[in-house]
């Protein structure tokens, strides 16, 4: 683990995998829980964690370098089911690129299990991981100005869900109607970094 | 019964809602947005009676106008200007008392970008995660003011301060930022560090609430490409592919992939949210405390 001091009250956590990142975050959650750290934001990233807003950010700097990098966490949380059909605008793009029917695009996805590793971009937007780095897709070539909320979509290793219509580059392969993000909700986003997460394709879809 | 609201009359370039933000839900990417200028913010409560962090108004440049339903206290500090009430000038920087009905308006900034008006009881719209603040990157909490919207005031809790006018520190004719190097310096050439905490770069005009944009020579890079994305912070000097400096302020992203080169210290970050467009700019390096 390399740490990097970042400003005044902040330490960037780095490693060098996703599966360490995501390990790492679970047992900052854990020490912060238990007491033993006091962080005001807990940021997991595609490599890295975050840490804002500590007290003694040198001592901890000191003490993190010298610990040892726990072991991935037992996934004990349940799986979100994400309804969706498959019948995203790019999903043709992605069978090509995969070199596979479109109907295999949509049977690998759905048989996969997916873990959010962080979130990002948006309220309740999460990066999912978990398709084999085989299946990696570039970004479109050219963003589109407007992607609908509820859009499956991939981008390089990620899964993502579009809580709302905005700007995006990503593969669009499906549509849900699930919501992602309501902030009258307990808790507001569906996706939190450690949910796992399943696609359950629609009947007759 | 006293109907605790105002109307805005003249909702100004940009007039937002703005109390102490939302952090602590960076990690579902909710930036923690919240009163740019805060210890603008804080005096104005102060003046009114309110605990800190209760919800004000953040004005952009030209001001605003609102006709209070009922009687109330207000205070506007921040950037300098003018302030009337049914046309009579009234004070800025100081409690005054807006009677229910009357004309408050608080006019363009003589210097300084953004001024701050605060309501005894404050501005009562419907939290969102825990915080009343306009985030203008992910759109949570109240839209932007409107000419017509009708903003509910919340009940005075306090006594306003007895005090007749409060110093504020002027705009500055010139921006120093207190900058710690990192955590992403290493993926500048050694002549970029040294330009950018050398030169003079200057506000550009494209700054906004999530980030004050930099105008000035361009950063080379030691190593091309992007990071995978990473946490940010408030302050952080993230630098896109152009080269030119942009610092993260409250709206900014939770996440990011171009390298932060340093990370401006909170306590200058009031500063640069009143910076006008052509400001020169410093970066100056000091040691982390």
């Amino acid at each position: 683990m390399k740490v990097l001091s970042v400003g005044e009250d902040a330490l960037l956590v780095e490693v060098s995998s996703d599966d360490e990142a995501q390990a790492l975050h679970a047992e900052l959650l854990r020490r912060r829980a238990e007491g033993s750290l006091s962080a005001r934001e807990i940021v997991p990233a595609a490599r890295t964690v975050l840490l804002d807003g500590l007290d003694s950010p040198a001592g901890l700097a000191a003490e993190l370098t010298a610990a040892k990098l726990p072991s991935a966490p037992q996934r004990a949380r349940a799986v979100v089911e994400i309804p969706v059909r498959y019948d995203g605008p790019d999903l043709g793009d992605v069978a090509t690129h995969w070199g596979v029917p479109k109907s295999e695009v949509a049977r690998i996805h759905a048989t996969t299990e997916f873990r959010v590793a962080f979130c990002g971009f948006a309220p309740g937007f999460g990066y999912l991981t978990g398709l084999p780095p085989r299946w990696d897709v570039p970004r479109r070539a050219t963003p589109r100005t407007a992607v609908p909320a509820g859009s499956v979509a991939l981008a390089g290793p990620y899964t993502g869900v579009y809580p709302r219509s905005s700007p995006g580059g990503w593969q669009l392969i499906g549509t849900t109607d699930i919501v992602l993000w309501d902030h009258a909700r307990v808790p507001a986003a569906l996706l939190a970094p450690g949910t796992r997460v399943r696609f359950v394709p629609e009947a007759g879809s | 019964m006293t109907d605790r609201a105002l109307a805005v009359v003249r909702a100004g370039a940009l007039t937002t809602v703005q109390d102490a933000g939302r952090p602590g839900h960076a990690h579902l990417g909710v930036p923690r947005s919240g009163a740019l200028d805060r210890p603008a913010a804080d005096l104005v409560n102060r003046l009114v009676g309110n605990p800190p962090g209760t919800a004000v108004l953040e004005t952009t440049l030209n001001g605003c106008a609102v006709r209070p339903r009922s009687t109330v206290t207000v205070a506007v500090a921040g950037a300098p200007c003018r302030v009337t009430v049914d046309g009579r000038p009234a004070a800025w920087g100081a409690p005054v008392r807006v009677p229910a009905g009357s004309l408050l308006d608080i006019g363009p900034a003589e210097s300084g970008v953004r001024a701050y008006v605060g309501f005894a009881g404050g501005i009562a719209v419907e939290p969102v995660l825990g915080s009343r603040s306009t985030d203008l990157l992910s759109g949570l909490g109240p839209p932007p003011l409107a000419d017509g919207t009708v903003l509910p005031l919340g009940r005075p809790v306090g006594v306003h301060a007895r005090v007749d006018v409060v110093p504020q520190p002027a705009p500055p004719a010139e921006l120093v930022l207190r900058v710690t190097l990192g955590p992403r310096d290493g993926w500048f050439t050694p002549q970029a560090v040294r330009t950018f905490v050398s030169s003079a770069f200057r506000v550009s005009s494209a700054s906004n609430r999530i980030g004050l944009r930099t105008e000035g020579p361009a950063l080379e890079r030691a190593r091309p490409g992007e990071l995978p994305s990473e946490g940010m912070v408030l302050g952080a000097v993230q630098v896109p592919p152009d080269g030119r400096p942009v610092v993260f302020l409250a709206d900014h992203p939770t996440t990011g992939g171009y390298p932060v080169i340093a990370v401006v210290r909170t306590a200058d970050l009031s500063a640069a949210a009143q910076a006008v467009p052509g400001t020169p700019v410093r970066f100056v390096s000091v040691r982390r405390r």
